[in-house]
């Protein structure tokens, strides 16, 4: 039998690309947006201004606070009741900008907070304004401490990707579970979703790895 | 935009949240413990230089790393069975959760071990101290103070986890949600609800973690 399953699974293969394909979309796009939107709220969270702080403070408690199960399904079944309606894919993402920036923002934010306090004064003292401070000389300095844990994120990130399969966004982990129902050998389905998740993420954990020495002081 | 939530729902379903709160509690303690045990184990394999021990903990932690959750969870949930293993999606998740967080706490358990000078050990080393006693007197004591705060941040990880017990129908605090959605179709007054109830656990953990981080022993060390 368990033949006959693994024959089964081979002519199925196909269907477990087109699932990992989805999944590296899903990914690559909410790492960018992640990546983006989380830099500029890290920068607001480590600004003077007391109210945008606050104000990206309590996002960040509710992104870190729930879990993202809960975050889908009140983007998915919610937002409808508020006026946004969404499909599951767009809706995923959506789901993962707004998980995925307070990660990446609070990275962000305690990197340039680890930059001493003489840097900025010097480059005030040197003439530049608050903007020209931070993007010539903080953040290239507190890119050491912010870009390890980064990378190490993104493999959270990744791997959260699996989550959004609740929705019904046929990726790598919906393929499985659609697949299992029809195959019924849970432990041969779900190894060869993991061995792909693997292929993904653990680059990337080496890389990290990797960072982490490298960019250690 | 919430002009018509409904609070006297919220109310009427009240014991529903609480039973699954109270299963959360429970299943994120008991997953905790067991994960400790498992981290600590798995730590001291990691470290011992037995490479029959060494490799396949290796192996566990970079493979648990790697792939989702959700995936580890599928895997026990479909799997167990076709290996003629009959148990109760409860504790097919708790083992579920315990191997996933066991890994992340051997790793954290050792990153707080190398955290501690090659000097110290030295030092143990010339006060004539064998192994148990160094782990024991010197390199444990020092390494508990770094590991404290990753370890309450795992714990807080652990607990936003067990809400995906809810996709294997273990009744919980997201599960509750999905009870009374599906009954009354009020998504908004249920999952607000549930992401109110997580929000009051992520916050008492946050300043447990934070007050370690503040407080906790062993600075002078540094």
């Amino acid at each position: 039998m368990m033949a006959f399953y693994f024959s089964r699974l081979v002519e199925i293969f196909p269907f477990f690309l087109t699932g990992l394909w989805m999944t590296t979309k899903v990914a690559f796009i909410s790492l960018i947006t992640c990546t983006l939107i989380g830099f500029i709220l890290g920068m607001i969270r480590a600004s003077n201004n007391v109210l945008l702080k606050r104000l990206v403070g309590i996002y960040v408690a509710f992104a870190r606070g729930t879990p993202f199960v809960v975050q889908i399904f009140i983007v998915f079944f919610i937002f409808p009741e508020w006026g946004l309606q969404l499909e599951a894919f767009p809706a995923a993402l959506l789901a993962m900008a707004i998980m995925g920036s307070a990660f990446v923002c609070e990275i962000v934010a305690s990197g340039i907070n680890s930059i001493p306090k003489g840097q900025w004064e010097s480059a005030a003292s040197s003439g530049l304004s608050k903007m020209q401070q931070l993007r010539l000389v903080i953040l290239p300095q507190s890119m050491k401490v912010i870009v390890p844990p980064l990378v190490g994120q993104y493999v959270l990130l990744i791997k959260d990707t699996s989550v959004v399969s609740v929705i019904g966004v046929m990726e790598l982990t919906r393929v499985g579970w659609v697949t299992v129902v029809r195959i019924p050998e849970g432990l041969m389905v779900f190894a060869l979703v993991g061995v792909l998740y693997f292929s993904i993420s653990y680059p990337l954990i080496l890389l990290s790895n990797y960072l982490e020495r490298r960019m250690a002081i | 935009m919430l002009d018509n939530f409904n609070f006297r729902i919220i109310f009427e379903y009240l014991p529903l949240f609480l039973n699954g709160l109270k299963f959360t509690f429970l299943i994120s303690l008991v997953a905790l413990f067991l994960a400790l045990i498992t981290g600590i184990i798995a730590c001291a394999c990691r470290i011992s230089s037995i490479k029959v021990l060494k490799y396949p903990v290796i192996a566990y932690i970079e493979i648990i790393r790697s792939t989702p959750l959700l995936v580890q969870i599928y895997f026990l949930y479909f799997g167990l069975p076709t290996l003629g293993i009959r148990v109760p999606e409860i504790q097919t998740g708790i083992i579920a959760l315990m191997l996933n967080s066991g890994a992340y706490i051997a790793e954290i358990i050792r990153a707080g071990i190398n955290s501690v000078d090659q000097g110290q050990i030295e030092a143990g080393l010339s006060s004539g101290l064998n192994y148990v006693q160094r782990m024991r007197f010197i390199i444990l004591p020092q390494a508990l103070g770094v590991t404290v705060p990753p370890l309450l941040g795992q714990a807080i990880v652990l607990v936003k986890d067990t809400s995906l017990l809810s996709l294997i129908s273990v009744v919980e605090l997201t599960r509750s949600g999905q009870t009374m959605t599906s009954e009354r179709f009020m998504p908004s007054e249920a999952f607000l609800t549930v992401a109110f109830f997580y929000m009051c656990i992520y916050f008492c953990l946050k300043a447990l973690a934070d007050w370690s981080q503040r407080k906790l022993i062993f600075r002078e060390a540094y």
